[in-house]
């Protein structure tokens, strides 16, 4: 006979082993959130568990500097979530993975998730190779906040639409003898240049991402403006690191530009004084033409191939995408939404210093879909800040960033022509 | 059964244990380190290539690379004699006849050796705060000017070795005074009926007969401070300016943040040559001094 803890272990088993298969076990989903959004989705959770009681949701929050080697070890590791939050910068490399879910035929049938409601270029990130991968979430675009009084006293009352009536602000505003200057350009950071570079005809890489387009005569313009606003001393050369803390600076008038994204919306209004909100506004980035060109940024909401609970993950994805939780998500965190309709909420409508964000959504590019893109524009902006320091002309440092994309790129090269090889010696 | 094989039937545990968790993994790497395996490759296997040793090619024609490795350099030269020389003065202190409660000055010493990097870089950081932390306040009380300890690059790597010694020196005080101890009392006394100062007793008794302690202590702390990682990862990701990344943070980020397990396993086999050569010359110095 067995001693009773044998017994009480054997149990033990058996019931684990049926844990394994029960339908409440069967529908806990992983749902992995990258930064401070995950603290905004547990409020949001609640809801959607009583609309859906057979489904629990566990969510992990994964913070943002180890978010990304987390989900590729996953992926290696077999242990991917069911759905996720994922950069839209991301997805081209999780695509190129095949972790992906297609999506089009849930979109297809589902009367929440209409892509004619969302920004359309916001939700061409999530089309690679055309197959739809993800749903956009939140979105965000970089434009530039600007102090109205410092404006109004040089002569401006309106913001700058194109890069001439730019300049001639930017000169007007800065004085570099005194340490003030137009506009902060962290040169650590490549957004700003990218931004610049992607209201070009030109894509920055060409043959379907098979080179550097770093050479084009559109990229150039975008590169000399950038790098001017360093020779003109307008923008200070430094790094984030050393410029500290921007909030203050801008509110004590150091720049009168600052180049950043929706997140700061929220920064300045808890950082400077009640007294000093209407100082500042912002305004579409201005454009070589006219304003209102900049980068599609953002994170959309994923399912992974691996999952077992594809169904219960799209629920989610569903719930999260439907207007009036959107518009909750905002009220939460600030986080702007991806469709159209969920603007029109009172507290996105009648915000002006969101207006400006709304215009250029409509008009945002995409970044380059290649898996290798993050680590192009690193290289990029190690050369550009080369070219600011003066080591570098403009058409060397356009050649520089090719060489160095170029060589980037040559995987993905190689493995172009050698699936077209294939497919052509297959009858 | 004959003695030898009976000796191998002894050894084969240890063998297996050795072989499957250190020498597999090498050869592994080691192969690794000649193709290309990167995220194309974690999705399919077939766009693996084998690429001979250009990995190592591409890496020594890289800026980052040198200067990761001057930063490692950097480290180990200001590194490895301060900390030996903070180990060897905290040593001879326990090990002064002087000193009262010595278990305790012992593990209170010793203690930061055995606390978590991650736990202990919080309360760095905050002694590091430019506005608010601790050694700018002391510096304030002087008269000094706040250092940005962790924001200017100039200032980085310092505030990174004064860390790391603090951290580490604990091991080999508790070394170096195993050795102190085991210097016979009776030399002393010797020197001392022959008038020496306590000055030249150092000089010509501790010292000398240290030396073996100290060489091997210097070889684990070089090989130790060689592979810097985690202070840099806590306390500074890195920069400001790339001024923190160390050869082995090049790797990491190499192999984790761009998933080019190829490229680092490529670095990990430099990091090796260059360390294995390094040791082979500080053992060939050690012994061309101790004939002499």
């Amino acid at each position: 006979m067995l001693p009773a803890r044998w017994l009480v272990l054997l149990g033990g088993v058996v019931l684990a082993l049926a844990g394994c298969a029960s339908p409440d076990e069967a529908h806990t989903l992983t749902f992995w959130t990258i930064g401070r959004e995950g603290e905004a989705v547990a409020k949001l959770l609640p809801a959607f568990e009583r609309e859906h009681p057979d489904i629990h949701v566990n969510v992990q929050q994964i913070p943002l500097p180890a978010a990304h080697q987390k989900l590729l070890t996953a992926f290696a590791g077999d242990s991917t979530p069911d759905v996720s939050q994922l950069g839209n910068t991301w997805i081209a490399e999780f695509a190129t993975l095949r972790a992906l879910e297609p999506l089009q035929a849930r979109v297809d049938r589902s009367t929440v998730v209409k892509r004619d409601d969302y920004f359309t270029n916001i939700w061409a990130t999530n089309v690679i190779d055309d197959t739809l991968v993800g749903v956009p979430w939140y979105v965000d675009t970089r434009l530039i906040f600007y102090r109205v009084d410092l404006l109004k006293a040089a002569g401006f009352s309106a913001p700058p639409r194109n890069w001439a009536q730019w300049r001639k602000a930017l000169a007007a505003l800065s004085r570099p003898q005194q340490g003030i200057y137009g506009i902060l350009l962290p040169t650590n950071e490549y957004e700003q240049l990218m931004s610049l570079a992607l209201q070009q005809d030109e894509p920055m890489v060409r043959d379907g991402g098979r080179y550097g387009n770093f050479r084009s005569e559109g990229f150039k313009r975008a590169l000399s403006f950038y790098v001017d606003t360093f020779r003109l001393h307008q923008a200070p050369p430094i790094t984030a690191v050393e410029a500290g803390n921007p909030w203050d600076e801008f509110g004590r008038g150091v720049y009168a530009f600052y180049f950043s994204g929706p997140w700061n919306i929220g920064e300045f209004r808890q950082r400077l004084p009640a007294g000093e909100q209407d100082r500042w506004a912002t305004a579409p980035l201005p454009g070589p033409e006219g304003a209102g060109v900049g980068a599609a940024g953002g994170s959309s909401l994923v399912i992974f191939r691996r999952s077992r609970h594809k169904e219960a993950a799209w629920a989610l994805i569903e719930y999260l995408s439907r207007p009036d939780v959107q518009q909750r998500f905002y009220d939460l965190l600030g986080d702007m939404p991806a469709r159209r309709s969920a603007w029109d909420g009172d507290s996105l409508r009648n915000d002006p210093k969101v207006l400006a964000f709304r215009e250029q959504l409509e008009q945002v590019k995409p970044t380059p879909p290649v898996p290798e893109w993050e680590r192009i524009a690193n290289e990029m902006q190690l050369v550009a800040a080369q070219a600011v320091a003066g080591t570098l002309s403009i058409d060397e440092a356009a050649k520089e960033m090719d060489r160095r994309a170029d060589h980037i790129l040559e995987k993905r090269r190689w493995i172009l022509d050698h699936e077209r090889r294939v497919a052509g010696a297959a009858p | 059964m004959n003695a030898p094989r009976a000796a191998w039937w002894f050894l084969t545990p240890a063998l297996l244990v050795l072989g499957v968790f250190f020498l597999v993994p090498v050869i592994a790497a080691l192969g690794l380190s000649l193709t290309d395996y990167d995220l194309y490759a974690l999705a399919d296997i077939r766009h693996l290539r084998f690429v001979a040793l250009a990995n190592y090619w591409d890496l020594l024609h890289q800026e980052r690379f040198w200067s990761a490795l001057g930063h490692t350099f950097y480290f180990v030269l200001a590194g490895v004699p301060l900390s030996i020389l903070v180990s060897l003065g905290a040593a001879l202190l326990l090990n002064s006849p002087l000193a009262r409660c010595k278990p305790f000055f012992r593990t209170a010493l010793f203690a930061p050796m055995v606390t978590t990097v991650a736990a202990v870089a919080l309360v760095w950081r905050y002694i590091f705060n430019t506005k608010y932390g601790m050694a700018n306040y002391l510096l304030g009380a002087i008269g000094i000017h706040p250092v940005d300890w962790l924001g200017d690059p100039h200032w980085a790597m310092p505030t990174i070795i004064l860390f790391a010694v603090w951290k580490n020196f604990g091991y080999n005080m508790i070394i170096l005074l195993a050795g102190l101890q085991a210097i016979p009392a009776d030399l002393y006394e010797a020197a001392r009926i022959d008038g020496a100062s306590p000055l030249q007793q150092f000089r010509h008794i501790t010292l000398p007969m240290l030396a073996p302690t100290l060489l091997m202590v210097g070889i684990l702390t070089v090989t130790g401070y060689f592979q810097l990682f985690a202070e840099p990862y806590v306390m500074t990701e890195g920069g400001p300016l790339q001024s923190t990344t160390s050869v082995l943070y090049l790797m990491y980020n190499e192999g984790f943040k761009w998933w080019n397990f190829g490229a680092a396993s490529a670095v990990a086999f430099l990091l090796f040559v260059i360390m294995f050569a390094v040791t082979a010359l500080m053992l060939r110095v050690a012994r061309r001094g101790a004939t002499a």
